[in-house]
C-alpha cells in the first residue's frame, strides 16, 4: 500500500506543479488598433517547407498592407505557431495563439491540422481562412474558407484535361497511399476518368510514406499498355519517381497536380527528366504578371533569395482576402469584431490575387481558375 | 515472365543493400550480444559524408566513398566506446534503450545540420546498365550486386583466415575464455564495430546511387528492414544475413508487384513474426540454450 | 477492508478530490490560460500511457516498442463505437467507448503476447515494433478507419474531469497490482526468468497478465486521445509515438510510478512552454535516453541516488516541518 500512496502523492504533486506553472500565463491586454492574424503550419518535421512558405508569404502581405497604412486605421500583426502538420499539435498551437489574443485565423497549412483546427475556430466562431488545406472537410463549418483548390477538383480537372485535351485513354497512376491529399486526388481522378470512358491501367499503384524504391510500381506500369502516367503526389516523391522511371527505361508522358510545384528545383541537374510534364497549379513564380513578379522579388529579398512556391502565394492571397473581408464588414476596432458579420462579408468580396481572381461561396470554396503548366526547356511554362 | 524477371532484379538490388546493413547488425550481435539500433543511421552518416565530399568539396566519387567508409568506421568505434562499453554488463533492456537514443541522436543531429529537405546525390557511378534479351538491368543494380558479392567473400575469408577474424569468432563464442587465451576483447569489439559501420557506409553509397535522394531519416526504415533481414537469416550468422537480406528484398518487391503495393510492409513484418514463432533463431541461426 | 479505509488513505482520497477541485475551478474560472486549459487532457492521457507502459518496461523488464499500436487499436475501436452511439448521452457513450477500446487493445495485447512469450529480450522489442508498424499500415489502408485521411467527426467529449478520474484509477490499479503478490512475481521475472520459473512462478501467465493490462490502459488512453481531438490519423501512432512514451518511462525511472507521472507531466508541458525550441526537442529526448542509461549503470550515480531517494527526501521534509514549530 505504501507504493500506492506514493504514486497518488506524485499525481497530486504533479497537479499542483502544473497549477504553479500555469498561473499567470494569461495573455496581456489587447490593443484595439492592432489586429492580430493567427497563422499556423509545420516549420519543423518533414513538412517544414510548407509552413515556412506560408509564414513567409503571409508576412510579405502583412508588411505591404502596414506600409500602405493598414486596414481601417488598424495595423496588422502576424502571429505564427508551429503545428508540425499534426492535429494534436494544431490544437496546442491554436491555444497558444488564443493566449496571444488573435482575432482571425489564417491556417492551418496541411489538411489534417486544418480539420482539427476547424473544430476549435468553430467553437470560438472565428473567421478561418486556410491557404492550403485542400481536403474536402477543411471547410466543413460556416466560419471556414480556403484559398487553394480542393483535392477532388484537381482530380476531375486533370482527368478532363488528360482525356479531352491530351486524348489519352489509358492512364497509369502512382499515388501516396499514406497521404490524404494524394489519395483524394486519385479517387476523384479515377472516378471522372472512367466516367469519361478512359481506363486506369494497371490498377492504381500506391506507395507509403517511407518508401524510396518505386521500381516495382514502375515495372508494373511498364508492362501494361498505359499511354501516360498521372502522379498526384508532392514534388519530393515525384522527383524520386522520375529518376527511377528513367532508370527503368519508362518513357511515357507525365501528368501531375499542384504538389509538383518545386519539382525542377528538386531535380537539380536532372531537369530534363521532367521535360514535357504537365501539371496544374494556381501559381508560377516565373509568371510575367506584374503583381506576381513584385511578390517574387519581395519574397526573395526577405528570404535570402528563396523562390516562393504556391503555399507562399496562397498565404499572401489569404491575408488580402481577410483584409478585404475586414473592410467589407467595416471592422475598425480589433476588440469589437462582429464575427458573424465578418464571416458573412467573406461571401460578398472579390479579390484579385496572385493565384487568380476569386470569390467565395457560403460553403467556403473559392471560385477561381487553374493554370496548366508544362515543363519546357527546364522551365515552368503556362500552357494556353 | 519479363515482368517477373525485372521485379526479381529490382528485389535483388534492394536486397543487396539490406544484406550489407544486416551484416553489420549480425556481426555486432554475434560479438557484443547487443542489438545496435543505431546501425541503420550509420548508413545515413555515410551517405551524407559522401554527399558533402562530392558536392561541396568536389572530391572524386571513389575517394568520397573511401572517406565515407573511414568516417563511418570512426563513428562506429566512438559510439561503442562512449555509449555501449560502459553498459556491457547490464541488462539487454538498458543497452537497447541506449541504442535507440543513439539512433535518435544521429537523426536529429543530421536534421539540425542538413535540414529536412532531401538532398540530391550527384551520380557516383557512370555505368549504363545491360540488356539481357528484353530484360534491362540498370547499372546501379549490377554495381550493387557485384559489390555485395565481393564484400561477402572478402568478409568470409577475413573471418576464417586471419588472426583478427578468428579472434572475433572466439569472442563471439565465449568472451571470458577468449580473454584467457590472450585475445584483446575490447580491441576485437572495436574492430567489429568498425567493420560493421564501414559496410554501412558502402550500403549508404549504394543506396544513394540507386535512389538519388537522401534525408536524415533515410536510415530508420531501411535499418529496421535490414534488421528484419538479419533476424530472418538468423542473427549472428553471416551467410544468414546475406541470405535474409536478399530474400527480404525479393519478397518485398514481388509482393508489391503481385499482391498489393499497399500492404507490402505489413507482409514483410508479418513474415518476421511468423519466422520468429516457428524458428525463433531464424532460418540459418544456431539454437542456444539459456542458462542461469 | 479495514486496511483500505485507514486514515492515510482517506487523507489521500480527500487530497485527490481537492486537487481536482482546485484545477477544475481554475480551469472553469478561466484563471488558467487557454493554452494550459488545453493541456490538461493531453497530460492526463500521457500519464496513463506512461504508467501502463511502465508495467511492461519497468516491472516485467521487457522492452515494448509498440505501445502506440495498442493505443491506436483502442482509439480506433472505441471512437468508431462512440460514433455509432449518437442516441446515448455523450458521457455514457464515452465511457462505453473507453471500455470497448480498452478491451480491444487488451485482446490485441493477448495476441501479441503469444509470440512475445516465446521470445527473449531484443526479439521482444523487434516484434512489438513490427506489430506497431503493421497496425499503422492496416489503419492506413482500411476503409472503415478512414485510411490516411483519418477517422473524423468523433464527438469531442473528453474533458479534464473524466481524464482525471481515469488517470487516478489507472495509477491506483497499476500501483496496487505492482505491490501485490502478482506484481512481485512480475518483478521476479524481470530479475531472472529462469530462477523465477524454478521457484514455481507461472511465467506465461504473468507475462500475459502484464501485456494485457498494459494494453488495456493504453487503449483507454487512445479513446480519450481521440475524443479530445475529434480526429484520428494513423501516422500519429507510429514508432515515434512509442518512443515518446518510452522516454516518459525512462526519464521518470523504470519501475517508478511516481516518476512516470511526473515525467509525463513535465515532458507534455515543456514542449508547449518552450515552443521556440521545438527543433531541439527530439535531440534533447535522445540525449535524455542515453544519459539516463549511462548514469543508471554507473556505480557513482547509484550511491548518489541512494542518498536522494523519495523516502529520504520525504523524511527530510517532514523533519524540517516538524522542527519549525520548535524553533518558533
Amino acid at each position: 500500500m505504501k507504493k500506492t500512496v506514493k504514486s497518488v502523492t506524485a499525481v497530486l504533486l504533479a497537479a499542483v506543479m502544473m497549477t504553479g506553472v500555469m498561473a499567470g500565463c494569461n495573455g496581456g491586454g489587447d490593443d484595439p488598433k492592432v489586429l492580430k492574424i493567427g497563422c499556423m503550419g509545420p516549420i519543423t518535421g518533414e513538412n517544414a517547407s510548407y509552413g515556412t512558405s506560408v509564414r513567409n508569404g503571409a508576412q510579405i502581405a502583412v508588411d505591404e498592407i502596414n506600409a500602405a497604412g493598414g486596414v481601417n486605421g488598424m495595423t496588422l500583426e502576424l502571429v505564427f505557431a508551429d503545428d508540425e502538420a499534426s492535429p494534436e499539435k494544431a490544437k496546442n498551437a491554436f491555444s497558444s495563439l488564443m493566449d496571444e489574443g488573435i482575432d482571425v485565423m489564417l491556417g492551418a497549412t496541411t489538411t489534417d491540422a486544418t480539420i482539427a483546427l476547424g473544430e476549435l475556430t468553430q467553437q470560438e466562431n472565428m473567421l478561418q481562412v486556410t491557404p492550403s488545406g485542400s481536403g474536402q472537410d477543411c471547410t466543413k463549418y460556416d466560419n471556414a474558407f480556403r484559398i487553394c483548390f480542393t483535392d477532388p477538383l484537381q482530380g476531375t480537372t486533370m482527368a478532363e484535361y488528360i482525356y479531352n485535351t491530351m486524348k489519352k485513354t489509358k492512364v497509369a497512376i502512382i499515388y501516396d497511399n499514406s497521404n490524404d491529399y494524394s489519395k483524394g486526388i486519385t479517387e476523384a481522378f479515377r472516378q471522372k476518368f472512367t466516367e469519361l470512358g478512359g481506363q486506369i491501367v494497371p490498377d492504381a499503384q500506391s506507395f507509403g510514406k517511407d518508401d524510396v524504391d518505386f521500381t516495382a510500381q514502375l515495372n508494373n506500369i511498364k508492362n501494361s499498355d498505359a499511354e501516360a502516367i498521372f502522379i498526384p503526389a508532392y514534388y519530393q516523391k515525384v522527383s524520386a519517381i522520375l529518376q527511377q522511371a528513367d532508370k527503368a527505361g519508362l518513357d511515357l508522358p507525365f501528368f501531375g497536380c499542384d504538389g509538383w510545384d518545386g519539382v525542377l528545383n528538386q531535380l537539380g541537374d536532372d531537369k530534363a527528366l521532367a521535360e514535357g510534364a504537365i501539371f496544374l497549379t494556381p501559381f508560377a513564380a516565373n509568371d510575367p504578371d506584374e503583381a506576381v513578379q513584385k511578390f517574387v522579388k519581395a519574397y526573395q529579398d526577405a528570404n535570402d533569395g528563396a523562390t516562393p512556391d504556391q503555399f507562399a502565394a496562397d498565404a499572401y492571397d489569404g491575408v488580402y482576402v481577410i483584409v478585404e473581408a475586414l473592410k467589407k464588414a467595416n471592422v475598425t476596432d480589433s476588440t469589437k469584431i462582429d464575427n458573424d458579420a465578418l464571416i458573412q462579408a467573406m461571401t460578398q468580396i472579390s479579390v484579385k490575387g496572385l493565384t487568380g481572381d476569386m470569390t467565395f461561396d457560403a460553403s467556403g470554396e473559392p471560385n477561381k481558375s487553374a493554370k496548366i503548366i508544362e515543363v519546357v526547356n527546364g522551365e515552368y511554362t503556362v500552357r494556353k | 515472365m519479363e515482368n517477373f524477371l525485372t521485379q526479381l532484379i529490382g528485389g535483388l538490388n534492394v536486397g543487396s543493400i539490406y544484406a550489407l546493413i544486416a551484416l553489420g547488425y549480425t556481426m555486432v550481435y554475434g560479438i557484443a550480444k547487443m542489438l545496435n539500433f543505431a546501425h541503420g543511421d550509420i548508413i545515413m552518416v555515410g551517405a551524407y559524408t559522401i554527399f558533402v565530399a562530392v558536392s561541396s568539396a568536389h572530391v572524386p566519387p571513389y575517394l568520397a566513398i573511401l572517406i565515407g567508409i573511414i568516417v563511418c568506421a570512426v563513428f562506429g568505434v566512438v559510439i561503442e566506446k562512449i555509449a555501449y562499453k560502459p553498459l556491457r554488463n547490464t541488462s539487454s533492456l538498458t543497452v537497447l534503450i541506449t541504442a535507440i537514443g543513439v539512433s535518435y541522436l544521429l537523426q536529429n543531429l543530421s536534421l539540425l545540420i542538413f535540414g529536412e529537405q532531401e538532398k540530391s546525390m550527384p551520380a557516383l557511378f557512370h555505368f549504363d546498365g545491360l540488356m539481357f534479351g528484353s530484360v534491362r538491368v540498370p547499372g546501379e543494380t549490377i554495381i550493387t550486386l557485384a559489390a555485395t558479392v565481393v564484400i561477402m567473400i572478402a568478409l568470409t575469408l577475413f573471418i576464417n583466415k586471419t588472426k583478427a577474424g578468428k579472434a572475433m569468432l572466439a569472442v563471439s563464442e565465449d568472451k571470458g575464455a577468449a580473454e584467457l587465451m590472450g585475445i584483446n576483447v575490447n580491441r576485437t569489439i572495436s574492430l567489429t564495430f568498425a567493420i560493421g559501420s564501414a559496410l554501412a557506409a558502402v550500403a549508404g553509397a549504394l543506396y544513394a546511387s540507386s535512389y538519388v535522394y537522401i534525408k536524415p531519416t533515410m536510415g530508420a526504415m531501411t535499418g529496421i528492414k535490414a534488421f528484419i533481414a538479419a533476424v530472418l537469416g538468423g542473427i549472428g550468422s553471416i551467410p544468414g544475413a546475406m541470405f535474409g537480406g536478399l530474400v527480404l528484398g525479393i519478397v518485398e518487391n514481388l509482393s508489391k508487384a503481385y499482391i498489393s503495393t499497399q500492404i507490402s510492409d505489413a507482409i514483410v513484418f508479418g513474415i518476421l513474426i511468423l519466422v520468429l514463432l516457428i524458428r525463433p533463431t531464424g532460418l540459418l541461426g544456431k539454437k542456444r540454450i539459456e542458462k542461469v | 477492508m479495514k486496511k483500505l479505509l485507514n486514515k492515510k488513505n482517506l487523507f489521500y482520497l480527500i487530497l485527490t478530490v481537492v486537487v481536482w477541485g482546485v484545477l477544475f475551478a481554475l480551469s472553469e474560472g478561466r484563471v488558467l490560460s487557454y493554452q494550459m486549459r488545453n493541456m490538461l487532457v493531453p497530460i492526463g492521457v500521457n500519464i496513463i500511457l506512461a504508467v501502463s507502459l511502465n508495467l511492461i518496461v519497468g516491472f516485467l523488464g521487457e522492452l515494448a516498442l509498440g505501445h502506440a499500436g495498442f493505443m491506436a487499436v483502442g482509439a480506433y475501436a472505441g471512437c468508431l463505437l462512440i460514433k455509432t452511439m449518437s442516441g446515448l448521452p455523450p458521457m455514457l457513450a464515452l465511457v462505453i467507448g473507453m471500455l470497448a477500446g480498452g478491451l480491444a487493445a487488451a485482446a490485441i495485447g493477448f495476441v501479441i503476447g503469444l509470440p512475445v512469450l516465446r521470445l527473449r529480450g531484443d526479439y521482444v522489442a523487434i516484434v512489438t515494433l513490427a506489430f506497431g508498424q503493421i497496425i499503422v499500415t492496416l489503419l492506413t489502408n482500411m476503409k472503415v478507419t478512414g485510411g490516411a485521411s483519418g477517422l473524423k467527426e468523433i464527438p469531442m467529449e473528453a474533458n479534464f474531469t473524466i481524464v482525471y478520474i481515469v488517470m487516478v484509477v489507472t495509477v491506483l490499479i497499476i500501483a496496487t497490482l505492482a505491490n501485490s503478490r502478482h506484481g512481485r512475481a512480475i518483478s521476479a521475472i524481470r530479475e531472472n526468468e529462469v530462477a523465477a520459473r524454478s521457484i514455481g512462478i507461472n511465467i506465461t501467465y504473468y507475462k500475459m497478465l502484464a501485456f494485457v493490462i498494459s494494453a488495456f490502459f493504453a487503449g483507454i488512453a487512445g479513446v480519450l486521445y481521440g475524443s479530445n481531438l475529434g480526429i484520428l490519423i494513423p501516422r500519429s501512432f507510429d514508432y515515434n509515438k512509442s518512443i515518446e512514451i518510452l522516454v516518459f518511462v525512462v526519464l521518470g525511472g523504470m519501475g517508478s510510478l511516481p516518476g512516470s507521472v511526473i515525467a509525463a507531466t513535465i515532458l507534455t508541458l515543456l514542449p508547449e512552454l518552450l515552443r521556440e525550441f521545438s527543433d531541439y526537442r527530439m535531440l534533447a529526448y535522445s540525449i535524455v535516453l542515453i544519459a539516463m542509461m549511462l548514469l543508471n549503470a554507473s556505480p557513482r550515480f547509484e550511491s548518489v541516488k541512494a542518498k536522494l531517494n523519495w523516502r529520504r527526501l520525504w523524511a527530510l521534509l517532514k523533519q524540517k516541518l516538524e522542527k519549525k514549530p520548535n524553533k518558533a
